[in-house]
């Protein structure tokens, strides 16, 4: 499968076990780590294919071999995370091997090798090169001799790690200039705070201790002293507040940048990457993380730069005064630091432990307000409040225990800063006994070390406050990392006026492992209307999934007008189909812009006249401020067959040349169907029209209907051929209308 | 408890079949446990390949001993839910972590991908989704050691 022998990557052990295997010198093609038995205990094996003969290694067994012969097949399963492989031949099943799906990538490339080669074997060829390499998972095409995929490997694997916030430098690189002048201004404003304890050393011992000994009081100096300690202050006030300014607004900016990116990206990503992903995590990954990182930058990573600053300038202002004093105040400092770290850690824990308890909480909110009705309905009132009081309790049980660690924490800080003095003032009493330092120099570093000790706390948060940015970084860039599986086309081909033909030829998709549609081909002409008919499963709305492009087919092509779709630019191609779907939305905003949605600068006029055609004119005036009322969300409420006749009317007004409706009728009842049904049949007039019903009876109008099962085309024809083909189609038709004279019936009785 | 009237056999390609009391043939039947945590042993439904119910089994203990390790076997090799006994190490406490841990089907380790992974059954039972879907169970929190309990505590 891969152009340059597989082994490359195959674990150590496996090579010096293979290459002490008499027989086995070919090249190993593709191999699978086993990782359970028979029985499905945890345990290693080791499946491999060379060009001539599979080999397993299993848990129970030594080295067994098969020479690969044409009439061998393997067959691949998984059911609850474990996958199995089988070989079989014509009478039976020769071996199994079982395995966790971490391992199913490497079973599906050996697989595909196995084919490759009992094919050649088959038809006497030379085994067919492989096609471009793509992850199984994400189909994304994989970098050259690499197999796993770098996308998905990391979104799984990797642990978020620190170095992510070094990839927010891509979004404060348009900054840069301005975040120099911040970091120029705080180093300034650090510097100028550090000046008045400086100053303290003269003041005392060349104006207070002088005074003290009966000299008296120097007044030109300590005007200069005082006026120095005044305009430090001033300095240092003016200076902060121009960093702070600058570097808040620099990280808002960036924050901002990081999250309009990241929704740019988001909403051009394909429905297999939403399918996959809870909406509330995508809401929380865009609006509260990139917001947690805009107050890291601007809030904590700030301070804790300043302090690093701060820290550094004394340290060298200490060495400078005394550094035998020096030496002796920032002894206890790493130890104080320690001890900060391990209480803050235990706070850390529990706090996050309140943050997952307090979800409880909301989780119980979130399940039963919705379900007011079937909670009043089942009298079930008691219960909940029970559910609720339980998790209430809960969190006052895990609120209690970190309170206890919480209390200790504030006076433990102090404490500790009084005992880093107190050490001070002992050493530093001894060297002024000593004539080694004067009062001045004490005080001053004392006045240093206060200072010092109030920020090795707020220095302790960072370690959190990054590990939890860098999460949020991680999980932002999860989204940007993410390639859309429905790639744009390098080099565009321009679609012009389309007539709305379109061609299906072989086409295969398959989801993850599982094949959906299979050699699947259809000619649509323009204007044609086609129903699809089948059992649900059948893949009826994968199909017309992939003619909206909204997924890439896995083999084969579809073509509008004789063009690949996709060579065309995704939103011209879109431009050109109108889509009715089973359950409509409405955006939160007025139903004449719901109905412009796909066409933001039509008129009234044309609005008015799509809602007309649509049947939806009528009701809509009905409505206390006409087209001006405010549906969606919180808005007025509109019934199901509304709702769906003002997603027609946005069909129509985009004019499209494709037509797809997706079991369009099938939510709404028999009266409302025939509303629905006559503004459908404004809507197909002339274009090129692919209906999914459930209802056969509703398809009455379809050129052809295309009856399809397990992926694959079984039937094609009008409704009165296949009714007289009395084949597929006729069977549904007659369980539909023995289910509608049973209706009748028990209606009847 | 419902009387036998069905026959299961195991053919050359490893798969059960059962004929039915009506003589007709089913291959591939796979049977599936109506309440694989709650009450594992009770309501065994025999489903066919399109996904139809073909027996149902009340009690596994009231099954001729044939029948039944024909089907405990099948079930065995189906059925993948292991059960932790401890915790070794976690990778980390933020998410994905990569948890080392020892179950009753040997040592394993896996990708956790968030804590929404974790989810409590009535009972206190845990269930955690890996990475790969694979459901791996704690069935009493209480009964993990003390190393455990406090790395998991950590994600709970």
């Amino acid at each position: 499968m891969l152009p340059v022998p597989a082994d490359h990557s195959l674990p150590e052990r496996w090579r010096t076990e293979i290459a002490t295997r008499p027989g086995c010198g070919k090249p190993v093609l593709a191999w699978l780590e086993l990782d359970l038995d028979a029985r499905l205990r945890f345990a290693s094996g080791l499946v491999l294919i060379t060009a001539s003969e599979l080999l397993a290694c299993t848990p129970e067994a030594s080295w067994q071999s098969w020479p690969l012969r044409g009439t061998l097949a393997l067959r691949h399963t998984d059911h609850a995370g474990v996958g199995c492989l089988e070989l079989l031949d014509t009478n039976g099943r020769i071996a199994h091997w079982r395995f966790t799906l971490s391992q199913n990538l490497a079973a599906l490339r050996v697989i595909s090798e196995f084919e490759r080669q009992t094919e050649a074997l088959r038809t006497g060829q030379a085994p067919k090169t492989p096609d471009e390499e793509i992850c199984a998972t994400c189909k994304a095409p994989l970098p050259p001799g690499e197999d796993e995929c770098p996308i998905c490997a990391r979104e799984l694997h990797e642990a978020p790690s620190t170095w992510t916030l070094f990839r927010l430098w891509r979004f404060a690189k348009p900054y840069r200039w301005q975040l120099v002048a911040g970091f120029a201004l705080m180093t300034g404003a650090t510097a100028a705070t550090l000046v008045p304890p400086y100053l303290t050393m003269p003041l005392m011992d060349k104006v207070l201790i002088p005074y003290q000994n009966g000299k008296p009081i120097d007044t030109r100096m300590e005007i200069m002293l005082l006026a120095g300690l005044f305009g430090a202050a001033m300095l240092s006030w003016l200076l902060g507040w121009a960093k702070t300014y600058i570097l808040a607004l620099v990280s808002e900016r960036i924050s901002a940048d990081l999250r309009t990116t990241t929704y740019e990206h988001l909403i051009k990503l394909s429905l297999e990457y939403f399918g996959g992903k809870r909406t509330g995590d995508l809401m929380a990954r865009i609006g509260s993380e990139s917001d947690r990182i805009s107050v890291f930058l601007s809030l904590h990573a700030l301070d804790f730069i300043t302090d690093v600053l701060m820290i550094a300038m004394t340290t060298a202002i200490l060495f400078s005064i005394n550094h035998w004093l020096a030496i002796v105040t920032l002894l206890p400092l790493p130890l104080i630091m320690w001890m900060i770290h391990t209480v803050r850690d235990r706070l850390r824990t529990g706090f996050e432990k309140i943050d997952r308890v307090w979800g409880e909480v909301t989780n119980i909110l979130a399940d039963t307000i919705p379900g007011i009705r079937v909670v009043k309905a089942f009298a079930q009132e008691k219960r909940e409040t029970q559910r609720f009081r339980e998790a209430n309790a809960h969190n006052l049980a895990v609120n209690d225990r970190i309170n206890k660690t919480w209390s200790l924490f504030s006076p433990t800080v102090t404490l500790l800063t009084e005992i880093g003095l107190l050490v001070v003032w002992a050493f530093g009493i001894w060297q002024v006994s000593h004539n080694d330092i004067t009062v001045g120099v004490l005080v001053a570093f004392l006045a240093y070390i206060g200072r010092f000790y109030t920020r090795l706390d707020s220095m302790s948060r960072i370690v959190s406050v990054t590990q939890k940015a860098a999460a949020g970084a991680k999980r932002i860039f999860d989204i940007l990392d993410h390639v859309s599986s429905v790639p744009e086309p390098v080099k565009p081909v321009p679609l012009p006026s389309v007539q709305g033909s379109i061609q299906m030829r072989d086409i295969g998709f398959r989801y993850g492992n599982r094949s959906v549609i299979r050699n699947l081909s259809l000619d649509i002409q323009p204007g044609e209307m086609i129903g699809l008919v089948g059992h649900s499963g059948s893949g009826k709305s994968t199909l017309v999934n992939l003619i909206c492009r909204f997924y890439d087919v896995s083999e084969g092509a579809i073509m509008i007008d004789g063009v690949d779709i996709r060579s065309v630019a995704i939103a011209d191609f879109r431009r050109n189909i109108g889509l009715v779907l089973q359950e409509p939305f409405l955006f939160f905003g007025t139903i004449a812009e719901n109905i412009a949605y796909g066409k933001p600068d039509a008129t009234r006029a044309e609005i008015i006249a799509a809602a007309r055609a649509a049947h939806a004119h009528e009701f809509i005036l009905r409505l206390p401020q006409g087209y001006d009322s405010i549906v969606g969300e919180r808005g007025q409420g509109l019934s199901g067959g509304e709702r769906q006749r003002v997603s027609i009317a946005r069909a129509l007004l985009i004019d499209p040349r494709i037509l797809i409706m997706d079991e369009a009728t099938s939510a709404v009842d028999t009266e409302t169907e025939k509303e629905i049904q006559r503004a459908l049949d404004n809507l197909v007039q002339g274009r090129t029209t692919i209906a999914i019903a459930h209802r056969l009876s509703t398809l009455r109008k379809a050129d052809r209907l295309v009856v399809m099962d397990r992926g694959q085309i079984v039937e094609v024809g009008n409704h009165d051929q296949l009714m007289a083909a009395e084949g597929a189609y006729w069977r549904l038709y007659q369980a539909q209308l023995r289910n509608a004279e049973q209706n009748l019936l028990e209606g009847g009785e | 408890m419902s009387s036998i009237n069905f026959s299961l056999e195991r053919n050359a390609f490893g798969q059960l079949v059962l004929t039915d009391a009506d003589g007709v043939r089913h291959e591939g039947i796979t049977p599936v446990r109506a309440n694989p945590i709650s009450a594992p042993l009770e309501g065994i439904a025999l489903m066919s390949t399109d996904g139809h119910e073909v027996a149902w089994i009340e009690l596994l203990a009231g099954l001729p001993a044939e029948l039944r390790a024909l089907i405990e076997e099948e079930l065995g090799a189906r059925e993948f839910m292991p059960e932790i006994k401890r915790l070794n190490k976690v990778s980390s406490f933020a998410t994905p972590s990569t948890w080392d841990v020892e179950t009753d089907r040997g040592t394993a380790s896996f990708v956790l991908k968030g804590e929404e992974d974790i989810r409590r059954l009535p009972g206190g039972i845990l269930l955690i989704a890996d990475a790969h879907g694979i459901q791996f169970m704690i069935r009493k929190l209480a009964d993990l050691d003390r190393h455990s309990r406090k790395l998991l505590d950590r994600f709970l």
